[in-house]
């Protein structure tokens, strides 16, 4: 019996690793302290009724980047992890094993729990105000969208101190990432929380799309939108094309692991290389839907500190469109090597190639704005300027990937790996940071500390530069990606240390800016404006932080840069149309649902990781019961009363 | 949206269908158009990789020895049948009579029923003649495929008898008229992916 349970907590808990033990003890001491804190400030009753079961967008969005915070922080710490292994020949830091498990879960992590749940928070937080609108079309399947992810990143992470992380790798190529070579739950884990956080993107981008085409101001014509929301609503697109095949994708390697079938097996006629392509068929659009926000944020952000209209809007339209198309035709860039044919190759070669103009075009669109421009250097333009020669190289070393015989060289090298840091950091990460500091006071009402903020804007861009440019070079020496160690003889150690230095330097950048964040929740100066950048777009023309029904009359739209031309109109002294008296505002209600069903597909996921059928079949049953009393449920929504709004914008002195 | 465009225009006035009149509604139905999109390519992927597959046999049978063309071709009557019938449904819908209405949708729900009881049937059959998912690759992607239409079939019997109780409770209001409508659309579509199913799985098997 006693021998029964130490075997089974042996497999079930990660045992006999220092790391793993340090991780454990700051889980246990993390929770403790959080359940402590709600307990001692008597916060519990608050946290459900403002945040857990909110369906505002606003605060969902909030959640978001605070989720997005929480996960770059620990992707961040599998980079440190591994950069450290790598910085001499022979560490014996991290064993093969360990270094599988952490590439596997920081490029996920990174990718799915990190950059999605980034651009879902700024389109959350910027989108509906923008088009001046009151909420998206369906808010309560928006709260589901975000527990999805939430209850999902947490059962990926879960699974380093609770039977093993997944280790082939965030694209989890088959066979490989298949029973006969991977037995462990890990695996499992990693198809489960992508399956699970899927449904909530799909739902995301669903609900988005159908805000953007129907719920726009009277007037918002869709060549009057802003250009973050025009990024968004290809982002969406994309998001409607490529996530089924990822569904089905990860649904049949699950087959594969838990029923027996043979989809991408060896024998008995599975096809690995189906998986591969239904794998990138989804995956290379979804860099797109990664990098368009954030070209989105740029837009908006060069204009506003350019003091300009964004130049060649039309075109910038026109080529985010091309992007979302073409990026659907250039999966195989992925795999040349798979050796399908110099036809086919060439077709994904010259469609990869292709990419390149709409891109430049936008590039120049941006320079040119800036062009006699007045130039404002606060953070958030910092940030879009930097992105700028940042992408052109990403971009210049993605075309030379492009070029399908080079590729047979490049391929899984360093050279890679240098190319997609330099556009998912240079891009994502650094337009989404553009985002959270442009949107900042709108959210909160206050402003972050530009002085923190510099200082870790220098740290991130030049350790940025350093530890991912030799990485090129390490590249063309004939170093492969997910290699745990080196010999002596190789000639990398130099480069190496170069790199790890230049992640350590990222990593005190992110230190500074937990630091301005913490230092100006405490100390930041207070927006009363409600438009602290002199801005162009709707958004900045409510209070901050925006009244839960964001417009109490909802704004007649005239032309582009709408709140720029109200001002102006205004600065003219020109006749003010008289306002239009309030009227009562239908919202949606509150619910506490989508909070208790994503933890049903916790429940779910997990039972299936561990094929603990009647665990897995309990909490489905519980699924679909909170599906039917939800299709039961009239009593959706409320009036808010002319009385009440008006109270609300007395109390930001907007009578 | 086009079908209600059309439907609109045929009335000849200025008259919204029911399940128009409030724009929450018809922003679920248009948001529902787009879900199916992406039900439409989760199946496409499913097709795909059955039509990559499908003579990966390996040591098991082929179509020719598993597909009953007596099952499989009463299936796709009873189906098709299934569709007509719900279609009757919103046509009362449209005209107000809520009875006729509930009538359709239970005759629509027991075609759905025995659609899925042949379904079950022929599955058992192949199973008990040693043709499982775990056979081949071939075997698989036929099993996934058509059981995920299969499961989609379940959910909507499901999920239209949901909607039944609603009628009778709250009789014919804006928002169940809506629900009606969203659920036929899921009815219809899943008719729609029988037909591929029926000519790439069925009809092709028999002939190769
Ligand atoms: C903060 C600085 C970062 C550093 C120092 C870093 C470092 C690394 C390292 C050392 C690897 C493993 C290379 C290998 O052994 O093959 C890796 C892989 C990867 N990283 Fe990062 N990374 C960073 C940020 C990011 C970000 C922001 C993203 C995405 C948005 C990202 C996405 C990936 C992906 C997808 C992989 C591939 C994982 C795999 O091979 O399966 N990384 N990174
Ligand atoms: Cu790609």
């Amino acid at each position: 019996m006693l021998y029964n349970v130490e075997n089974f907590a042996s497999h079930f808990f990660v045992l006999g690793d220092p790391l793993i033990y340090g991780a454990d003890v700051s889980i246990v001491l993390v929770s403790l302290a959080i359940v402590f804190v709600l307990t001692y400030y008597k916060k519990w009753g608050w946290l459900w009724r403002e945040w857990l079961t909110t369906v505002d967008h606003k605060k969902i969005g909030i959640m978001y980047m605070i989720a997005a915070l929480l996960m770059l922080f620990r992707g961040g710490v599998d980079a440190i992890l591994m950069r450290t292994q790598l910085i001499m020949p022979n560490m014996p830091f991290l064993k093969a094993q360990h270094y599988n498990e952490i590439f596997t879960t920081h490029g996920t992590i990174m990718i799915l729990f990190m950059a999605m749940p980034f651009i879902f928070a700024m389109m959350n937080i910027a989108v509906p105000l923008q088009i001046g609108a009151r909420d998206v079309a369906f808010p309560y399947l928006n709260a589901i969208s975000f527990w999805l992810f939430f209850f999902a990143a947490m059962l990926l992470n879960l699974s380093f101190v609770i039977g093993g992380s997944p280790d082939a790798g965030w694209t989890s190529y088959a066979p490989l990432a298949g029973l006969t070579f991977d037995k462990g739950p890990g695996e499992n884990y990693y198809l489960l929380a992508l399956q699970i956080t899927g449904i909530g993107s799909m739902a995301t981008g669903i609900n988005f799309f159908v805000t953007i085409m129907k719920m726009r101001a009277p007037g918002m014509t869709l060549m009057r939108m802003p250009l973050f929301t025009w990024s968004i609503l290809a982002a969406c697109i994309i998001i409607i094309f490529a996530f089924p095949p990822l569904t089905a994708a990860l649904t049949l390697l699950l087959m594969d692991r838990l029923a027996g079938a043979h989809f991408f097996t060896i024998f008995d006629g599975g096809n690995p290389m189906m998986y591969v392509n239904m794998f990138w068929m989804w995956g290379h659009p979804e860099v797109y839907i990664v990098v368009l926000p954030a070209f989105g944020v740029f837009s908006e952000v060069v204009a506003t500190f350019s003091k300009k209209r964004t130049f060649g809007y039309a075109s910038m339209v026109a080529s985010l469109i091309a992007i979302a198309v073409i990026s659907f035709f250039t999966w195989v860039h992925h795999f040349f090597t798979m050796g399908a044919g110099p036809g086919v190759n060439s077709f994904f070669a010259v469609a990869t190639m292709i990419i390149a103009i709409p891109t430049g075009v936008k590039v120049f669109n941006w320079l040119f704005t800036m062009y006699q421009g007045r130039i404002r250097t606060k953070l958030p333009m910092l940030w879009a300027i930097a992105f700028i020669p940042n992408f052109a190289i990403g971009g210049a070393s993605g075309v030379m990937l492009a070029v399908a015989p080079a590729d047979y060289q490049f391929h899984n090298s360093y050279f890679l790996v240098a190319h997609f840091h330099q556009v998912l950091i240079g891009g994502v990460v650094f337009g989404m940071l553009a985002g959270m500091y442009y949107w900042w006071p709108k959210m909160f009402g206050f402003m972050l500390n530009e002085r923190l903020g510099r200082i870790a804007f220098w740290f991130f861009n030049i350790g940025f530069y350093v530890c991912f440019l030799p990485q090129y070079w390490l590249g063309w020496m004939g170093m492969t990606r997910r290699i745990y160690t080196y010999l002596p003889g190789m000639g990398w150690t130099f480069w190496n240390i170069i790199s790890t230095f230049g992640a350590y330097l990222m990593g005190v950048g992110f230190v500074f800016i937990v630091l301005q964040i913490l230092y100006s929740i405490r100390y930041g100066e207070r927006d009363l404006t409600g438009d602290p950048w002199d801005g162009r777009t709707l958004e900045w023309s409510l209070p901050s932080p925006v009244p839960h029904y964001n417009f109490a009359r909802i704004p007649e739209v005239t032309g582009r840069d709408a709140w720029w031309t109200m001002k102006e109109a205004k600065q003219k002294g020109e006749m003010q149309p008289e306002l239009e008296p309030l009227k009562p505002i239908h919202m949606p209600n509150d619910s506490g649902r989508p909070f208790i069903l994503s933890v049903l597909f916790f429940i779910f996921g997990f039972g299936m990781v561990f094929t603990w059928y009647p665990m897995a079949a309990v909490a489905f049953i519980g699924i679909l019961l909170s599906l039917i009393l939800r299709s039961f449920e009239y009593d959706t929504d409320h009036t808010l009363s002319v009385d009440e709004i008006r109270r609300t914008e007395a109390a930001y002195g907007r009578v | 949206m086009a079908m209600a465009d059309s439907f609109v225009k045929s009335q000849g006035s200025q008259s919204v269908p029911l399940e128009y009149t409030h724009e929450e509604d018809a922003l679920r139905i248009f948001g529902f158009w787009i879900f199916l999109a992406t039900d439409l390519l989760l199946f496409a992927s499913l097709f795909a990789t059955y039509s990559v597959l499908y003579r990966h046999v390996g040591h098991g049978p082929g179509p020719l020895q598993i597909f009953d063309i007596t099952g499989f071709s009463a299936e796709t009557f009873i189906l098709l049948t299934s569709s007509f019938t719900c279609g009757l449904a919103t046509y009362s819908m449209h005209r107000g009579q809520k009875a006729a209405m509930m009538a359709w949708m239970i005759v629509t729900i027991l075609l759905g029923v025995s659609f899925i009881s042949l379904e079950l049937s022929e599955f058992a059959s192949d199973i008990a003649r040693g043709a499982t998912l775990q056979t081949s690759a071939f075997l698989s992607a036929f099993f996934t495929l058509v059981g995920t239409h299969g499961a989609h079939v379940s959910f909507g019997i499901v999920w239209m008898t949901l909607i039944l109780i609603q009628l009778a409770i709250h009789g014919l209001t804006p928002t169940t008229a809506r629900k009606a409508f969203i659920v036929s659309l899921y009815w219809h579509f899943l008719d729609v992916v029988w037909i591929f199913i029926f000519t790439i799985v069925y009809l092709l098997g028999v002939m190769s």
